[in-house]
């Protein structure tokens, strides 16, 4: 999908920019691209260690695990086929916790692991589970409260106050999660019906 | 409403201290363990540096030879029918696909409105409640081998669609559309 997406990208801006006489403004494009993900990738470098690194205490002093077992009701619901105990359910706790705190870097790992578990319960069918297709919609809904990148950027831009959008941005995102959610749980019981 | 405005202020310090408050509880050698943490980090930077580099590149190429303009620009009267702003319809477009390009959208409405007017608040936002939803379900699906994702797309993009709206929403509400 990315592959295509991404041919998709330089081939249709080339083409169209031939066609609208833009080509200058491509070549500087191809030049700047580069220049600007460095850049980004410096901003990013600290704010993205900083938080790996408190994760990382979190992790040690065994908050995973005890948000583990602080979710078990509300594992319970979204996932009530996946066992209490089962380790699927450590590593759903895990990506949440760090979805939560908006380390997307953190989540990822935990993320793919929980995947990992979920289809050893599904078995080789190629076709998600309730449990599957519940876990990415979740995750694709966006569970961050605490998110340090935006916050940055803002502040790099010469924002007065960068956080005032936090308040916004967390009632925005548990009424995505709740829409979800709701919808997952709606469309699941109808098996092949709704399927795409 | 207030409170959302104290609640900004103070997530990310408390996040902090509660962290490292529960962490030297537990006797973690919590300099060490920072240390450690901080340098997966960098390495998970430097890991993605090629990702940001092909995307950005991609995009700027894109946005550059007006391709995404013209879109926008037969979009127009959909967007106008219903109120939403024509400067975040690329960001809401791309938001789907990339969250480094996003962010390479974001940091330019910034710099063209100022992250504190109401497109840059409303960017913000939208970042904050959306994730990349096609690069997502790629990774994730794939990783197990399953090719019916049955109604997660679905789910995903109305969810999406959700969060675009509350944006704008909230944030007219909260700080005035000016």
């Amino acid at each position: 999908m990315l592959n295509v997406i991404w041919g998709f990208f330089l081939i249709g801006g080339i083409l169209t920019g031939a066609f609208l006489g833009r080509m200058d403004l491509v070549t500087n494009a191809v030049i700047d691209g580069g220049r600007n993900a460095v850049e980004l990738a410096f901003t990013m470098a600290g704010v993205v260690a900083v938080w790996s690194g408190i994760l990382k205490i979190a992790e040690k002093g065994g908050m995973i695990d005890a948000l583990a077992e602080k979710m078990e009701p509300f594992l319970d619901f979204l996932f009530p086929e996946v066992p209490r105990g089962h380790a699927a359910r450590r590593y759903i706790s895990a990506n949440f916790a760090a979805n939560f705190l908006g380390l997307g870097w953190a989540a990822t790992p935990a993320g793919l692991l929980a995947m990992e578990e979920l289809a050893k319960l599904n078995g080789k069918t190629g076709r998600a589970s309730n449990a599957m297709c519940m876990f990415l919609v979740v995750n694709m809904s966006s569970l961050q409260l605490v998110t340090v990148n935006i916050l940055a950027y803002r502040a790099e831009y010469g924002s007065a106050a960068p956080a005032e959008i936090m308040g916004a941005g967390i009632a925005a995102t548990l009424g995505t999660t709740l829409v979800g959610i709701l919808l997952a749980k709606i469309l699941e019981g109808r098996g092949k019906h709704c399927g795409f | 409403m207030r409170f959302l405005m104290v609640l900004s202020d103070f997530i990310i310090p408390v996040t902090v201290l509660f962290i490292v408050v529960f962490g030297s509880l537990k006797r973690v050698n919590l300099y060490e363990t920072f240390l450690e943490g901080a340098k997966e980090g960098l390495h998970t930077v430097v890991n993605i540096l090629p990702t940001l580099l092909g995307l950005m590149v991609a995009v700027e190429v894109l946005r550059a030879g007006g391709l995404l303009e013209l879109l926008t620009k037969l979009l127009a009267p959909l967007e106008h029918l219903v109120g939403f702003p024509a400067e975040l319809a690329p960001l809401t477009l791309v938001r789907l696909v990339s969250s480094s390009a996003a962010v390479g959208l974001l940091t330019e409405i910034f710099a063209a409105y100022g992250p504190d007017s109401f497109l840059g608040r409303s960017a913000s936002v939208m970042m904050y409640c959306t994730e990349t939803v096609f690069y997502t379900m790629s990774l994730y699906f794939l990783s197990v081998g399953i090719t019916k994702t049955r109604h997660t797309l679905f789910c995903a993009l109305a969810a999406n669609f959700t969060g675009v709206a509350l944006s704008l929403f909230l944030v007219g509400q909260l700080f005035g559309a000016g």
